[in-house]
C-alpha cells in the first residue's frame, strides 16, 4: 500500500505539471459538449425544393405558399421550367421538385382529382426520404383544406377524415439534444479515458523509465493501479463538469433518474475504458502506435453504440457486434437513466456486462504486462 | 577472500536462432568494481539485462545476491540498484521528488528517506537545483544524479550500463569518484563502457565479443596476456576479429 501512495504522488505530480494535459482534461468536455450536439442534429430543415408552376392558377399558388409557410423548406427559382429545375438537382442546388401540371385547379375543381409530381434528389438519403415525407404531409393537409373547401359539408366529406394524435413519452418535445447530450459525455469520457491512460504508459516505455520501475521490486499490480486510480478521478471529474457544469445549464438535460445509480455505473464502466487504455499500452511501443491502435477501436466503438445511428436498424450481424461494445451498454444506461429514469433493477443486465468487461480487459492487459521478457 | 555475489555458469540468451549471448561463466566478488566490456552488439547489455530479473535466460545458470536469475527475479530487484543506458530519472519531476519517489518504492522508511536525501544532496552539490525539474539540469548533473538515486536505497549490487555516454571528462571523473565512494561502502559495482581509461578504474575486467568471454582478468594482467601497452590496444586485438557490429 505504501508503494501505491508514492505512485499515486508521482503520477498526480507529473498530470498537474503537464500544461497539456490539464487544458485537454477541461477544455476537451467543455468545447465538446458545445459544439458536437448542434451539428448532430438529425432534425431537417432547410430543405431546398423547385416548384416547376405549369398552371399559375390562384390554388397552385396557394400550396406553394403553404409549402413556403412550413419552415422546413427553401423554394428555389427555376423559373418554372423542368429542365433548369433539373439542372439544378443536378448541380446540387435543389433536393426536390414539385411539378405542378397545367389545369391543376380546373381539374381539381372539375374531375374532384388532380396529380402532382415529385422529384426528388436521393444522394442524401435521410434529407431526400424526410423531405419528400414533409412534402407528401403538406399536400395531404392542403388536399384536405381544399376538399372541405369544394365540396363543402357534404357526407363524402367526412368520409376520410382519420387523426391520429401522438403523445410523446420522456421527451415530450422531441428534443433532439436531450437525446444527443448524453451520448456525447459517454463518448467524451470514453475518448478522454482509453487516451490518457494507454498514451501515459506509453511515453514511460518510449522514454525508457518503465525499464527502470521494472528493475525495482515494485508490484505488476501496484504499478498499474497507480495509473488507473489517477485517470479513473480524472475520467469521474470530467464526467461531472460535462453533466452539471454544460448538459444542465445549456441544454436543459436533468438526471430523472438517480444521480447514484449513474455514478456507480460510471465508476465500472471507467475501470474497463482505462482496461482498454492498458491493453493498447502494452500491445504498443511507442506514442504513435498507441494512438493508431485507441483511434481503431474507438472509432469502431463510437460508430457501432447506437450513438448515432439507431442499433435497430443496423442488420443482425452488425446488432451482434454492438453486443461486444461497452460504449454501447454506457449510452443505454445515460439515456434510460437521464431520460426515463431507470433505476438500478432495469440496468441489471448493463451493470453485469459491463464488469465482465471491466475484469476481461485488466486481467488482459496484467497478463499482457511484463516486467521481464 | 570475499564473498561472491554475482555468479554465471554457462549462461545464455538466444532470440530465436541468433545467439546474442553464448555460455558465459564468471563470478564477480562483493565489493568488486567490476567493468565489462565489449564492441556494440557483442551482447553486454542482454547480458545485464538478464542479470538484472528484466530478461529471462535461455540456459545456463546464474545467481545475483544468491537469487536464482529465472525463479528469483524479484527477490533480486530487492537487491539491486540499475542505471541504463536511456536516462531514467522522470524529466518532468524535481530533484527531490525523484530521489523520493525511488526511496519510496524501494520500501525505504520516511524518515531515512528524508535525512539521506538531504544528504545526498549536500554531498552531489545541487541544493541550489534540488526543486528544479530534472530537465533542466545539464546532462552530467543528471547522470550523477541517476546514479545516485540507483544506489539510494543501499543495494548489495549496482549494475551500470554504459552510464558516462555524452559526458564531458571532467563530470566523468567525478562520477567515477561517486563509484568509488559507492565500492567503499561496499556496494559491487557492475559496469559495461567503452572508454578505455574508465575500463583502467576497474578492478577486473571481462571482455565480450559476439556474445561470448574472451578474456577476464585485471586490467594489467590482461596487458601483459595480450602484449599490449594500454587497454585500446587489448580491445582492438580482441574486438577487430569480431562479426558482429552496428
Amino acid at each position: 500500500m505504501r508503494t501505491l501512495r508514492f505512485l499515486l504522488k508521482k503520477e498526480f505530480l507529473q498530470i498537474f505539471r503537464n500544461k497539456t494535459v490539464l487544458k485537454l482534461i477541461i477544455a476537451l468536455p467543455l468545447m465538446q459538449l458545445l459544439i458536437l450536439p448542434l451539428a448532430a442534429d438529425f432534425e431537417i430543415k432547410n430543405i431546398n425544393i423547385a416548384i416547376v408552376d405549369n398552371d399559375l392558377s390562384p390554388m397552385s399558388q396557394q400550396l406553394t405558399s403553404t409549402i413556403a409557410a412550413s419552415g422546413y423548406f427553401k423554394i428555389i427559382d427555376s423559373g418554372n421550367s423542368y429542365k433548369i429545375a433539373f439542372q439544378q438537382i443536378e448541380n446540387d442546388k435543389a433536393d426536390l421538385i414539385l411539378q405542378i401540371p397545367q389545369n391543376f385547379e380546373r381539374e381539381m375543381v372539375r374531375e374532384q382529382s388532380g396529380n402532382l409530381f415529385i422529384a426528388v434528389n436521393a444522394i442524401n438519403g435521410a434529407k431526400a426520404n424526410v423531405g419528400s415525407v414533409y412534402l407528401n404531409r403538406i399536400i395531404m393537409e392542403f388536399n384536405a383544406n381544399i376538399r372541405t373547401k369544394l365540396v363543402g359539408n357534404t357526407q363524402n366529406a367526412t368520409l376520410q377524415s382519420m387523426e391520429i394524435t401522438s403523445q410523446f413519452r420522456f421527451n415530450k418535445y422531441l428534443n433532439y439534444r436531450l437525446f444527443m447530450v448524453p451520448g456525447i459525455l459517454v463518448m467524451l469520457v470514453t475518448l478522454v479515458g482509453t487516451y490518457m491512460c494507454a498514451l501515459n504508459l506509453v511515453r514511460e516505455k518510449e522514454i525508457g523509465t518503465i525499464e527502470q520501475i521494472n528493475v525495482t521490486p515494485i508490484r505488476k499490480h501496484h504499478f498499474i493501479l497507480g495509473k488507473l486510480i489517477p485517470f479513473w478521478i480524472i475520467g469521474v471529474f470530467v464526467f461531472s463538469v460535462g453533466l452539471f457544469i454544460v448538459a444542465y445549464p445549456v441544454y436543459g438535460v436533468i438526471v430523472r433518474g438517480s444521480i447514484a445509480v449513474l455514478y456507480s455505473y460510471l465508476s465500472i464502466y471507467l475501470v474497463a475504458v482505462l482496461g482498454i487504455g492498458l491493453l493498447i499500452s502494452t500491445y504498443s511501443t511507442n506514442q504513435q502506435q498507441a494512438m493508431s491502435l485507441a483511434f481503431f477501436f474507438l472509432m469502431i466503438f463510437f460508430l457501432m453504440s447506437g450513438l448515432f445511428t439507431p442499433i435497430d436498424g443496423m442488420p443482425d450481424w452488425a446488432k451482434w457486434i454492438t453486443r461486444f461494445n461497452p460504449v454501447t451498454y454506457f449510452i443505454d444506461v445515460m439515456r434510460m437513466v437521464v431520460m426515463k429514469g431507470s433505476g438500478f433493477v432495469d440496468l441489471k443486465v448493463h451493470f453485469l456486462v459491463t464488469i465482465g468487461f471491466a475484469l476481461f480487459f485488466n486481467t488482459w492487459a496484467i497478463w499482457n504486462y511484463r516486467k521481464t521478457s | 577472500m570475499q564473498p561472491i555475489v554475482i555468479s554465471t555458469e554457462k549462461l545464455t540468451k538466444q532470440f530465436g536462432d541468433f545467439t546474442a549471448v553464448s555460455q558465459i561463466t564468471f563470478d564477480v566478488q562483493a565489493g568488486e568494481i567490476f567493468g565489462f566490456l565489449g564492441a556494440n552488439g557483442a551482447g553486454k547489455t542482454t547480458a545485464m539485462k538478464m542479470l538484472c530479473g528484466l530478461l529471462i535466460p535461455t540456459s545456463g545458470k546464474a545467481t545475483v545476491a544468491g537469487f536464482n536469475v529465472f525463479t528469483q527475479t524479484e527477490q533480486i530487484k530487492r537487491n539491486i540498484g540499475y542505471m541504463s543506458q536511456k536516462f531514467s530519472l522522470y524529466e518532468d519531476l524535481t530533484v527531490l521528488e525523484n530521489i523520493r519517489f525511488y526511496g519510496g518504492i524501494y520500501g525505504m522508511r520516511t524518515r531515512d528517506i528524508n535525512s539521506k536525501s538531504l544528504d545526498l544532496i549536500k554531498r552531489l552539490n545541487m541544493h541550489e537545483v534540488k526543486d528544479k525539474l530534472v530537465e533542466s539540469l545539464p546532462l552530467g548533473w543528471k547522470q550523477k544524479l541517476a546514479f545516485s538515486v540507483a544506489v539510494f536505497h543501499e543495494p548489495k549490487i549496482v549494475f551500470l550500463d554504459e552510464p558516462t555516454g555524452g559526458v564531458d571528462p571532467v563530470t566523468r571523473r567525478q562520477f567515477w569518484d561517486l563509484i568509488y565512494e559507492a565500492a567503499n561502502r561496499g556496494i559491487t559495482i557492475f559496469v559495461t563502457t567503452h572508454y578505455m581509461d574508465e575500463a583502467e578504474y576497474c578492478n577486473r575486467i571481462s571482455m565480450m565479443v559476439d556474445g561470448e568471454i574472451m578474456a577476464l582478468d585485471s586490467p594489467s594482467n590482461l596487458k601483459k596476456q595480450f602484449n599490449s601497452k594500454t587497454m585500446d590496444d587489448v580491445f582492438y586485438k580482441l574486438a577487430r576479429n569480431a562479426k558482429r557490429g552496428d
